[in-house]
């Protein structure tokens, strides 16, 4: 029974004081009462809060309490009845007895009014909004006068508020000399003005009315009407739209109609095609900006700087890097005065040729496929099914990513008629290949592009996944197709487009393939380099996947996932892969090339590349004698292959001419004769002093270009000391000669930027944190958390153990009190009877006495 | 009996079946030791009778046996079994006709040391071996005195001579043979052996071939002596207690054997490939044994002047004699600095190179231009190392300036004057006269536009002004380029994946790269 309601009584406790201390301001208590708790030593920053008490007071107003409570309990233990105050307001403390009263007058009103009624059954009150029936006004269910209610009830009239500001004592004397010129002076009475006043505005009140009245019966007249036209309109619409969409009969047709006008006013505003110029405007702005991101990652600006971009560019900040691409997008949007957002949408839908980035977007963005396939609305979602599936029933439709080449378009009129429309996303490696196998360059094209249409992936949930897949198995074929004999270049050379647009679509997925194959390729380089020291250049497709890497990904990035590897790739290719044949030196080529592509933009230093083409000069040298050189690693200055690329017969030579390198040669091309052999050699020859050529161009800035490229002059010069190369090679020799020969930039020293100047230490104090007294430090969050409810529960239950003790203390009071009432009065009752009983033996006594006087 | 006859006339029977009966004997002395000990017993001179028990014990019937007596006057047989006289005779003879099958036995085994199958090469040197165990335990001839030590050496010997053949490749026997020199006593004496075997070979042939040299060093380099006193203890013969007089306890006579086994071997001219072999070996199992180290600096010094990777490897040997033996070398440096060429960084031997180069220089007495040639030399040669090289020696030259700070005009020189070129003069041999410390490293500069990221990254160190705490450049030692491939591939970039934004048009589609201009599909 005590812990319940000690806590609540401490409470209210808790809430007193408050109200004491708040409420009765007692500037000087009595300084009897007053106990003053001592500090021992003043500590700043603490706050004393027990610093003052009254104890007295205190004990004075628990006492008060328990009676209050407890007490009345107590007395009242064994009483069954409980009297309940039940008026209103009664234990309220937050009313005031004023309040109390007026409340209850009221309940009292409100409780007669409802006696008067209740047995009036006939009673039919009619409910009135402005004077008119609600049940009239629900008829015609109808908004339109919303507008003049609002007018009405918001705002007075100016005159009205006017006569009666200041009590309408302005009344009288504004209006005075108005009226005087009509009434000739007359002053009317207050009593008249308002009245006239009242007039006034009652007359308004119905010229209101009956305009509502007429613009309601207009309104029903109009509805009238369209009901009339109505039907002539449901047969006309669709006829107007023919084009778009097939007419399909609807039963309940003007709601659809209704609804299907509302959304076609919505999409009409994108419409619009563009113009020739605005597209190519569009185009350009956007390879800008494209282009402007690049020159960003180039340098390697983005690294870590993404997410501090400046938000704040003070006046004197002359960084300015980044207002670039923000001019941009604010020239866009004002030069077609069009919402930019819209832009995009049209862009993406319109576009055909050049857009298929977007098209990762596409499936949350494109407008035919944003409202959801599976919506209730049974019209939308036939129209989108339509849209979206129609083309295997009729037009194979061209899926927004395919590129619009013209002999794809060919060979999709060409094959239509033999292949099936839809094919379902292969599910392994095989299952493509069984597809794509014994089928026509031009028919496989056509599968991979169905495949890709039919698994949109705004089709259904798990198309995403397939195409993923798909870029992966893609992959594989191709590399397949590489290494087959001969390999099948043309469709690899087609199938690249599918790749990039794929990649397009899911960068992340393709990333991870392509590394997949780089790493597999790495792998089992190493293995051989392990195993023998060296490793055999490895097959075209290895080539081919480098090559397709620079397609998809950007290569002048200073760090890429993608990119970064295959350099490392190339390297290795490069360094670790002794020349060994023809075919060794066509391959080495290719990767060269590849390689010089990789970094055309950037620029970027290779002195693997350098090697390499050191050393291929070098075997192709007839007479070696410079010792001003050395090579590196894969090639040697002696051995049989030190002479690999040298060409003696004078014949072949004379027959030679410059064409480009077969990447069949690269993947055991066998010549037919010697005569072709040796044009090879020259052919590659020839490459190489290209590449010498082009890397002299590369590379002349850099600062110690000369002593890059030393070697290959010396190498250069021998060969055009030699004289032993067709007139053509001669020249391209002496064009790579005059490339390495520019003049060498003067040599500027060294010079370390400027640190700053390190700051003397000073002995300035320590500042440490002033953590909060009497808290335990040094643990987890959680912890604190946890001991503050422990100490805070031992707390509470000591105080709760107080206050029962203190109830007992009081009832125990009570009780002794009790008693001690209890036998006083018994005390007082005895004696009241010994008082009486000696007061009637008193008066026996007497009596008897004046007996015996008598 | 019958199985010593079958045995005998295995060893004396033609090619044809040598193979399968060689196997079979050797499978008969293995499972019937107690025939081939009772065959070793009978032929040899029995001075001790501490194992008599033993020997009865082999022997089923002592009144059976013909080969029982002894030589000697006092034949405990005889005289324990109270033969007749003059059945000494007999048995006199029967034991010299003993010895000689036992010999022919020996001779017939060494033949099969060089058989083609491996199985009864393996067999046989087993045989060996078990007959070199035995015969240690029952000598054949007398004690010259008491605690006199008595080896077969001439069985070793044998042995030795068959491992090192100058025709075969005994690769495989020689490894099966290293289990052998785990005892103390077959290692002594195999020492022994090989060195006499190699002065014989090579006194015989005018030209060694090569596979005699690759069998010697592997029977050489698979010797490893123990490092401490008391670890001399595992005998293969097995003896009751070690005199401290016989040499074989000593160690020191170990090391002896030891030195004497390579200096005997690497005094010869060795093929190239060998010399590596050696070399690599030489600083922690060659060098540590010797009892005098300081004798292999001949050896050491003709191979650092051999060039190449010969001498990146006899820098290791020379670093030890140096530091270790107080060594003086002339022009060390100097070699040092001409061993710089573009081949140090694809050698394999790249790390270990490194390592020694790094603490070469690590003194902060050497002079400036000194470190200022290796550093400039080193980065001229940068221009031309793989991407995983260039990761270590970047910092590997960052940390030549930071050890000698009047190196780092190299990198900071604020008012020198503009020059025409470059005044380093890459082919002078001698670091004094190289003028490095007036030139800079441009070819840093250069690097940092090397198309790895982290490269150029470590390139950019020299922009600022070098920080004072050095960087080790041990971790980056091994470093290997499929390191560098992997760390790129696990690399996690901030957000999706750039793309290329110019539409691929097929493999060779872009008109103006290098690919499509000089490359057809066709």
């Amino acid at each position: 029974m005590g812990k319940a309601r000690p806590a609540a009584a401490r409470k209210r406790g808790a809430v007193a004081p408050a109200g004491a201390q708040g409420g009765r301001a007692r500037p000087n208590p009595n300084p009897f009462e007053v106990k003053v708790n001592r500090q021992k030593f003043p500590v700043l920053g603490r706050k004393a809060r027990h610093a003052v008490g009254q104890p007295g007071v205190s004990r004075a107003r628990a006492v008060h309490k328990r009676t209050q409570t407890l007490l009345k309990e107590y007395k009242e233990r064994d009483k069954s009845n409980v009297f309940t105050d039940k008026r209103y307001g009664e234990y309220s403390s937050t009313m005031s007895p004023e309040e109390k009263m007026m409340k209850r007058f009221a309940l009292e009103q409100q409780r007669q009014h409802e006696k008067k009624s209740i047995y009036n059954l006939n009673e039919d009150e009619e409910l009135t909004h402005y004077g008119q029936s609600l049940a009239d006004i629900e008829k015609h269910n109808d908004i339109v006068d919303s507008d003049s209610d609002t007018e009405e009830r918001g705002t007075l009239s100016a005159e009205l508020t006017a006569a009666h500001f200041g009590g309408g004592g302005g009344l009288l004397h504004k209006k005075t000399p108005q009226q005087q010129g009509e009434e000739g002076g007359k002053p009317r009475s207050r009593r008249e003005l308002i009245e006239e006043l009242i007039a006034k505005s009652k007359q308004e009140k119905r010229e209101r009315q009956a305009q509502r009245e007429g613009a309601l019966e207009l309104t029903e007249k109009l509805d009238q009407d369209w009901k009339e036209i109505q039907t002539l309109l449901a047969h006309r619409t669709p006829k107007s739209e023919n084009k778009d969409k097939k007419e399909r009969p609807k039963p309940d047709a003007y709601d659809m109609m209704v609804r299907e006008l509302g959304f076609e006013m919505k999409a009409q505003p994108s419409d619009r095609m563009k113009s020739e110029e605005e597209l190519a405007k569009e185009e350009q702005e956007r390879l800008q900006q494209l282009e402007a991101a690049r020159l960003r990652r180039m340098h390697g600006e983005d690294e870590g700087s993404e997410a501090r971009k400046p938000k704040h560019l003070s006046a004197d900040d002359l960084n300015d890097g980044f207002v670039l691409d923000k001019d941009d997008r604010r020239l866009l949007s004002y030069m077609d005065g069009k919402m930019s957002i819209e832009e995009e949408q049209s862009r993406e839908a319109g576009d055909g040729e050049s857009e298929e980035e977007q098209g990762e977007d596409l499936s949350e963005e494109d407008p035919e496929n944003s409202s959801d396939p599976d919506g209730h609305s049974d019209l939308e979602s036939d129209m989108d099914s339509e849209e979206d599936c129609g083309w295997p029933s009729g037009e194979p439709r061209q899926a927004p990513g395919e590129g619009t080449t013209s002999i794809g378009h060919r060979a999709r009129e060409a094959a239509r008629n033999q292949l099936p429309y839809t094919f379902a996303a292969p599910e392994s490696y095989e299952e493509l290949k069984s597809l794509l196998s014994g089928r026509t360059r031009e028919e496989q094209l056509v599968v991979v592009e169905r495949i890709q249409t039919c698994n949109h992936p705004s089709l259904a949930v798990g198309n995403k996944a397939k195409l993923e897949k798909l870029f992966g198995f893609l992959l594989e074929y191709i590399g397949d197709l590489a290494t087959d004999d001969p390999p099948n270049l043309q469709v690899i050379d087609k199938l690249v487009v599918q790749l990039y647009n794929l990649c397009q679509m899911f960068p992340d997925s393709a990333s991870d393939s392509i590394k997949f194959v780089l790493r597999d390729a790495m792998h089992e380089m190493e293995g051989a380099v392990e195993a023998r020291g060296r490793a055999a250049f490895p097959g075209l497709d290895v080539l081919v996947y480098l090559k397709i890497a620079g397609m998809l990904f950007p290569t002048s990035d200073l760090r890429h996932p993608v990119v970064t590897p295959a350099l490392v790739c190339m390297s290795q290719l490069l360094t670790k892969c002794p020349v060994l044949s023809l075919q060794d030196v066509v391959k080495g080529l290719f990767v060269c090339c590849v390689f010089l592509d990789y970094v055309s933009l950037s620029r970027r230093f290779i002195p693997e590349l350098v090697n390499f083409l050191l050393g291929i000069l070098y075997i192709a040298s007839p007479n070696k004698r410079g010792r001003s050189y050395t090579l590196v690693h894969p090639f040697r200055a002696s051995g049989k292959n030190s002479e690999l690329l040298v060409v003696s017969d004078e014949e072949d030579k004379a027959t030679w001419q410059r064409r480009g390198l077969s990447l069949h040669w690269a993947c055991g091309l066998k010549a037919q004769n010697k005569t072709e052999a040796n044009h090879t050699r020259l052919s590659c020859l020839a490459v190489c002093l290209a590449l010498v050529k082009g890397c002299a161009q590369f590379y002349s800035s850099l600062p110690s270009f000369y002593a890059i490229v030393r070697p290959l002059r010396a190498l250069l010069m021998e060969h055009l000391a030699g004289r032993g190369h067709p007139p053509e090679l001669q020249e391209l020799c002496q064009s790579a000669l005059a490339n390495l020969e520019e003049p060498e930039p003067r040599c500027r020293p060294l010079v370390c930027a400027k640190s700053k100047p390190e700051p003397l230490k000073l002995f300035t104090p320590r500042l440490v944190k002033v953590l909060e007294f009497g808290r335990k430090q040094g643990s987890s969050k959680e912890e604190q958390e946890r001991r503050r409810l422990i100490h805070k529960h031992k707390r509470e239950f000591k105080g709760a153990v107080r206050e029962i003790r203190r109830d007992n203390q009081f009832l125990a009071r009570m009780q002794l009190s009790e008693t001690l009432e209890r036998d006083a009065e018994r005390k007082r009752k005895v004696k009241q009877l010994f008082n009486s009983l000696a007061t009637q033996e008193g008066e026996w006594k007497a009596l008897k006495r004046k007996k015996f006087k008598k | 009996m019958v199985l010593g006859a079958a045995a005998e006339r295995a060893l004396w029977l033609g090619d044809h079946s040598v193979c399968l009966y060689g196997q079979h004997l050797v499978k008969l002395c293995h499972t019937f030791p107690s025939w081939v000990v009772s065959v070793l017993g009978s032929v040899s001179v029995l001075g001790d009778r501490s194992c008599p028990g033993g020997r009865r014990f082999f022997l089923p019937t002592p009144g059976q046996c013909p080969w029982q007596g002894g030589s000697g006057g006092e034949s405990w047989a005889g005289a324990d079994l109270g033969l007749p006289a003059g059945s000494q005779g007999a048995t006199r003879k029967y034991k010299v006709w003993m010895r000689h099958r036992y010999r022919s036995c020996l001779n017939r085994l060494q033949e099969l040391l060089v058989h083609p199958s491996f199985e009864v090469k393996e067999l046989a040197l087993s045989t060996f071996m078990k007959f070199v165990q035995l015969e240690g335990a029952h000598p054949l001839e007398k004690p010259k005195w008491d605690g006199y030590y008595l080896f077969p050496r001439q069985l070793l010997k044998a042995v030795v001579e068959g491992l090192l053949s100058p025709e075969d490749d005994c690769s495989l026997l020689l490894a099966r043979f290293r289990e052998y020199l785990e005892h103390d006593d077959i290692r002594y004496h195999t020492m022994q052996a090989a060195t006499d075997t190699v002065g014989r070979v090579t006194d015989r042939h005018p030209e060694v071939p090569l596979t005699f040299w690759n069998n010697a060093f592997t029977l050489l380099s698979s010797v490893s002596l123990p490092r401490q006193e008391r670890g001399i203890s595992s005998f293969y013969v097995k003896h009751g207690e070690l005199p401290r007089t016989w040499k074989v306890v000593h160690l020191k006579e170990h090391r002896k054997a030891f030195q004497g086994m390579w200096l005997g071997f690497l005094k010869h001219k060795l093929p190239l490939s060998l010399y590596k072999k050696v070399l690599v070996i030489m600083h922690d199992s060659i060098l540590p044994h010797l009892a005098q180290p300081s004798l292999m600096i001949d050896f050491l010094t003709r191979a650092y002047d051999v060039g190449g990777a010969i001498s990146l490897l006899a820098l290791n040997g020379l670093f030890i004699l140096i530091h270790q033996h107080n060594l003086e070398y002339p022009d060390f440096y100097r070699k040092l600095y001409g061993l710089l060429d573009p081949s140090v960084f694809h050698v394999k031997y790249r790390a270990r190179f490194f390592h020694l180069a790094d603490l070469f220089l690590s003194s902060s007495h050497l002079p400036a231009y000194l470190v200022a040639a290796f550093a400039k030399r080193l980065s001229r040669l940068a221009l031309t190392a793989p991407p995983e090289a260039l990761l270590m020696v970047l910092p590997f030259i960052c940390d030549l300036l930071r050890r000698h700070p009047a190196c780092r005009v190299l990198v900071h020189r604020p008012l020198g004057p503009e020059l025409d070129a470059d005044p380093y003069d890459p082919e002078e041999e001698d670091p004094a006269k190289s003028r490095a410390l007036e030139s800079s490293l441009w070819e840093l500069q250069a690097l940092q536009r090397h198309y790895h990221p982290e490269v150029s990254q470590a390139a950019s160190v020299i922009n600022q002004a070098l920080s004072v705490p050095e960087v080790s450049i041990a971790p980056l030692l091994e470093l290997t380029a499929f390191e560098v491939f992997e760390r790129d591939l696990k690399k996690k970039g901030q957000g999706s994946v750039p793309l290329e934004f110019i539409p691929a048009r097929g493999l060779l589609g872009q008109q103006d790269d290098f690919c499509a201009q000089h490359f057809t599909l066709s």
